[in-house]
């Protein structure tokens, strides 16, 4: 008999029934909640005088919605001032407290992005199954636990019976083989991949993120590619647990105890596909030939190379694609042929739970440190993706850097990523964000995205277009002060 | 949940491939706290030439008449013609419920993304997946066709055509059993696996204390 892959020891080891046409329960271990999914289901239980079934699995957050000014922050919920969001913000809250699930209140330091405190806290395990209502859970597949996004029927099915129901996805693998140029990231891998295979490459499938590039990566890195495995049409990200995953696990407030430390430790390294398992499907991607990405379009699979230049529909192999492209060119209002490093940006956004963890902020500032954001950007801001980054990035003095660059430096939160709050482009804005999605209107009415690593939305802020940030770091700051002087 | 049988109904064609949930449903609704109501902002950044705003009254704003949606022949429609990929993006239930709430009951498509098509099947929405030659040639008889109704019969998996032409369509047999009852799988999960997955849970608080807070 073939190895298991590291989804099917996930799957076999949460398997409560199933029934014969291969409908199945799974026990879920993790149940992350925050304030725009989980209404209804909250609603729907108590109108079905349900109680959760246990309690100790959930931790809530609000995110999507928060404020990320101090101003409005700095009053708790009551200072949100669009009525709506603070209504969804307090509901959550009177939710979780009434079932008396743990919540990370806003102006509580450990808030933040719920996949970002997920991890911070130790709440992500290796060998947990992982579930929120939001389709970037797959950021916690990082971790060599099967995490995945539900929508707001399954937030209450979870709740009221800790378990899924669900089939059996297929086995999809992708390797990164070699090395990293320098100033090309997790961001790029990712973005490469999606380029690759498309935004339904991955669909009906779990992916195993694999190879050299990969293991090199930080648990950060990791995270980074897991959390786009949606964007490729997976819901399910992996990468096998190694020392790197165990040492960033070590410590964090709901890891194993010290007493049951070795035990998990060993449980953990069978996380791992068997080297005789049988992938459905395998694709392999050369790191060294991965350049820095931008997205062009309003899908994250209309993405090229910054030496790069924007498609032309005419040259598309089939009708639906060569109307997509024609629909994203206007759309973007780019032209076919046009270069990427000519396309003017107005704001840049550095944050969300892709890419607003401490080592996005450090390599973002690397760039910006001396240097000073361009006139013509209208807006450039950093919104770290917790409380606890940003007290960290502060004590670095990141944010001082960015400050003195000429960026907004906010609180904990979506905030841009998807516009919910006050945060948004105007019609027609050109950002260079460090997000996951550039669909139409994503960003704000009318607003066009171009996904980028922090690095590139660094140097594109300072640039006031998009800019190689190989060479750009070679090119000493007018105003850096050097090291011993 | 509504109970899906059998339904002779007028389609519509949104010919555009990956239609994401952004594009259903744009985030400024998301911020209700209710299921209902979602239905006048489906398609919004399409069907309207203006900005939305959640708790707006819609009927006064400016239409977008190119879109498919606002065409007099498609008012009524509860199939949705689409291409591959459709529901791609965000885990949000709205956009089903927006769907439902418009009046679909049926989206036929080559391609589904995943979370996007259990969603639909728990909010009484039936989704079909054909081959895209077929969907191709739907695709061309809606548009050649004024008043084109596809008569879909979930028991018998199999869509009438007006041409006389029966195409057969797999559906898994749990989501076939609810949405034919209607059934509520909360209900179901509990009445018929609750003491497994008391011993499930047992069983791996024994094996892995650590994954239980307080053991
Ligand atoms: S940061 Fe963006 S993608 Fe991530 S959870 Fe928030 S809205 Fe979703």
């Amino acid at each position: 008999m073939a190895g298991q892959t590291l989804y099917d020891k996930l799957w076999a080891s949460h398997l409560v029934s199933s029934r014969d046409d291969g409908t199945s329960l799974i026990y879920i271990d993790r149940h992350l909640l925050h304030e725009v999914t989980s209404p209804q289901a909250f609603e729907g239980l108590r109108l079905a005088d349900r109680r959760p079934w246990r309690i100790d699995a959930n931790i809530a957050t609000a995110d999507h919605n928060v404020p990320t000014s101090l101003k409005e922050r700095s009053a708790g919920i009551a200072g949100i001032e669009d009525n709506v969001s603070r209504i969804q913000v307090q509901t959550l809250d009177d939710n979780t407290t009434s079932f008396g699930i743990e919540t990370f209140g806003i102006n509580d330091v450990r808030q933040g992005i719920v996949h970002i405190i997920g991890p911070e806290q130790g709440a992500t395990l290796p060998g947990m199954t992982v579930v929120c209502g939001d389709s970037h859970t797959a950021t916690h597949g990082a971790f060599g636990a099967l995490a995945h996004g539900i929508g707001t029927s399954e937030v209450e099915h979870v709740l009221a019976t800790q378990c899924l129901i669900q089939r059996k996805m297929k086995n999809m693998q992708v390797r990164v083989e070699g090395q990293l140029g320098p100033h090309v990231t997790a961001k790029d891998i990712v973005l490469a991949i999606i380029g690759e295979i498309g935004t339904a490459g991955g669909t009906g499938c779990a992916i195993e993120f694999a190879g050299s590039a990969i293991r090199d990566l930080s648990m950060e890195g990791r995270m980074t590619i897991c959390n786009m495995a949606i964007e490729a049409g997976a819901r399910v990200g992996l990468v096998a647990v190694d020392d790197t995953t165990i040492n960033y696990v070590k410590g964090r407030p709901f890891a194993p105890t010290p007493e049951q430390w070795d035990a998990a430790v060993e449980s953990w390294r069978s996380l791992v596909s068997d080297d005789d398992a049988v992938f459905d499907k395998v694709v392999t991607l050369d790191a060294a030939t991965i350049e820095p990405q931008v997205s062009w379009g309003t899908s994250p699979e209309m993405v090229v190379g910054i030496h790069d230049s924007v498609p032309d529909p005419s040259q598309a192999t089939d009708d639906t694609t060569q109307r997509g492209i024609t629909r994203a060119l206007e759309y973007m209002g780019l032209h076919a042929g046009q270069k990427i490093t000519d396309i003017q940006l107005d704001r840049v956004f550095i944050g969300s739970c892709t890419n607003a963890r401490i080592e996005d902020l450090r390599a973002a500032a690397a760039v910006v440190e001396g240097r000073q954001v361009a006139g013509s950007i209208k807006q450039a801001m950093v919104v770290p993706g917790s409380g606890l980054v940003k007290r960290q990035a502060e004590q670095e003095g990141l944010d001082q850097v960015f400050r003195d660059a000429g960026f907004e430096w906010r609180e904990a939160g979506c905030s841009m990523c998807l516009a919910m709050n006050a945060d948004k482009l105007g019609a027609g804005e050109h950002c260079a964000s460090t997000s996951n999605r550039n669909f139409e209107g994503r960003q704000g009415y009318g607003g066009r995205t171009h996904l980028v690593s922090p690095a590139m939305a660094a140097a594109a802020a300072i640039a006031g277009h998009f800019v190689d940030v190989r060479e750009f770091v070679d090119t000493p700051a007018p105003a850096r002060r050097v090291a011993g002087l | 949940m509504k109970a899906f049988v059998r339904q002779k109904g007028l389609v519509a064609p949104l010919d555009r491939a990956n239609v994401d949930t952004d594009l259903i449903i744009p985030k400024q609704f998301l911020k209700s706290i209710k299921r209902t109501g979602f239905g006048p902002n489906l398609f919004d950044e399409l069907r309207y030439l203006d900005e939305g705003y959640p708790g707006q009254d819609c009927s006064n704003r400016p239409i977008n008449p190119d879109f498919v949606l606002n065409q007099p022949r498609y008012e009524g429609a509860s199939v949705l013609l689409a291409r591959k990929n459709f529901g791609c993006g965000s885990s949000r239930e709205h956009a089903p419920w927006a769907l439902e709430d418009f009046g679909f009951r049926v989206i036929i498509a080559p391609s589904f993304a995943d979370i996007f098509f259990n969603n639909a099947f728990k909010n009484g929405l039936l989704l079909i997946q054909l081959d895209e030659a077929t969907v191709d040639r739907l695709f061309d008889a809606v548009e050649q066709t004024p008043g084109y109704r596809l008569d879909v019969d979930l028991i018998e998996q199999k869509i009438m055509t007006p041409e006389g032409e029966t195409i057969g369509f797999e559906v898994d047999a749990f989501r076939k059993y609810c949405l034919e009852n209607g059934l509520d799988d909360i209900g179901l999960t509990l009445t018929d696996n609750s003491h497994a997955i008391r011993e499930f849970e047992t069983r791996h608080r024994a094996a892995q204390p650590w994954l239980f807070r307080g053991a």
